[in-house]
């Protein structure tokens, strides 16, 4: 049986990526990290910084996303997302700008509980990278 | 009849203005050719945007506690229009062309007795704005130092809209821009972004019951700020690509009315060369036969 289905992840600017033979993505969904495999039930839900990992048959890819919404379909999976970096292409100092801007937001003053836990979280992944 | 030297100096002076007219349409056409990539490219993202909420909306049952963003105050008393225009002219009827369309909105609601309030982005619209509503225009907003439209930029001035909203200034919202169709034509549309128009949803729209995590409401409720930036980046692209068509063809149709202007004056020029070297003639020969 066909265990592949179709993946497009897409940012205001393009479409980033169409991958038409998936088998397992992961992504760090609000309240968890959450794999999605073939005729999952349709699924609306949101991004925290994280990382989606994507495994096709011959190789597994994976990309760190500030945020965004998934909606899963008809085994079609969208992803919208504002920030979203391939880790394999992404340096240090890409890295380290990041950790810089979120480590600037979390000092300032006006900060909800949510968006800090969301920085948080960001700061957590990317030190991970490392 | 003006002189040699006058007629020349006139040719000169279209000529030059020619050259410059083509160069500009050579930067717009190499302008243009990015800017509709971009928005090509950036299509899809507002579209699956649209689509997803029109899902979750679609969804909800209880419509009474639907986000204001979406369902709206109750009321229609105050509008708030955002004009998106460019920041430079000469680009033939682009500017001219959401102004009147924007207009035409204007005096309906103000004739309807409503409250209006404008936003105007790009220099042009506000110049060409507020002689006449002036006093309505709450912001202006311009984007010269970034090159290209980008997502940021568009992101503060959703986030600026949702605060208005949030502090109760507006009811409705439309943001008004020129859709790229082709290089000739651009449509000058209006859009409504608050409340959510779902009058135009799409025909192969699926309505699947979806499973929300987390609930449906706070999904909605941080959806629709992003869609909001994401309609106003949508019609920024398709207004940079408006732009830069419009500009191409106005730029063209100058330099082939200046080359057409050169071949008149030239022969406004041979002529009158052609008659002063005869009345020279003449001159000389009645000269000679009266001695």
């Amino acid at each position: 049986m066909n265990e592949e289905f179709k993946i497009e992840i897409v940012n205001p600017e393009q479409s980033f990526l169409v991958k038409e033979d998936v088998l397992e993505v992961v992504v760090p969904a609000f309240e968890g990290e959450m794999g999605i495999l073939k005729n999952h039930i349709p699924i609306i839900s949101f991004l925290k910084p994280g990382i989606i990992k994507i495994f096709s048959k011959s190789k597994s890819e994976s990309y760190y996303v500030e945020d965004g919404i998934i909606e899963f379909q008809n085994n079609n999976l969208s992803i919208l997302t504002s920030t979203i970096f391939n880790i394999s292409d992404m340096d240090k100092s890409i890295q380290q700008n990041l950790l810089k801007q979120a480590q600037d937001e979390l000092n300032k003053t006006e900060i909800n509980d949510q968006l800090k836990y969301l920085i948080d979280q960001k700061i957590e992944v990317l030190k991970s990278l490392n | 009849m003006a002189s040699l030297d006058d007629l020349k100096k006139r040719i000169m002076s279209v000529k030059s203005t020619q050259k410059i007219t083509k160069a500009m349409k050579m930067v717009a056409a190499a302008k243009l050719r990015r800017a509709q990539e971009s928005a090509e490219k950036g299509r899809p993202y507002s579209e699956k945007m649209n689509n997803v909420i029109l899902n979750l909306s679609s969804g909800i049952s209880d419509k009474k506690n639907a986000p204001k963003l979406l369902s709206g105050t109750g009321s229609d008393k105050v509008h708030l229009c955002v004009v998106m225009t460019s920041d430079r002219g000469l680009c033939g009827g682009f500017n001219s062309n959401i102004i009147r369309k924007a207009k035409s909105y204007f005096s309906k609601v103000i004739s309807e007795g409503k409250e209006l309030k404008i936003i105007t982005i790009g220099s042009k619209g506000n110049d060409q704005l507020k002689r006449v509503y002036g006093d309505k225009i709450i912001e202006n907003i311009s984007f010269k130092e970034s090159k290209n439209a980008n997502y940021f930029d568009a992101d503060k001035v959703g986030k600026m809209i949702i605060k208005k909203f949030e502090a109760s200034e507006f009811d409705i919202c439309t943001i008004f821009y020129n859709q790229f169709k082709n290089v000739i034509t651009q449509i000058p549309k209006a859009q409504q972004i608050v409340p959510l128009n779902s009058d135009d949803s799409k025909d192969d729209f699926f309505n699947e019951s979806y499973e929300f995590e987390p609930d449906e409401d706070e999904i909605l409720s941080n959806l629709l700020p992003k869609n909001i930036s994401t309609q106003i980046f949508k019609a920024m692209l398709e207004n940079s690509a408006s732009e830069q068509g419009s500009r191409m063809s106005a730029m063209d149709n100058a330099t082939r009315n200046a080359g057409e202007m050169v071949d008149k004056l030239t022969i406004e020029y041979n002529r009158s060369r052609q008659a002063a070297i005869t009345k020279e003639l003449i001159e000389i020969i009645s000269g000679a036969e009266s001695l």
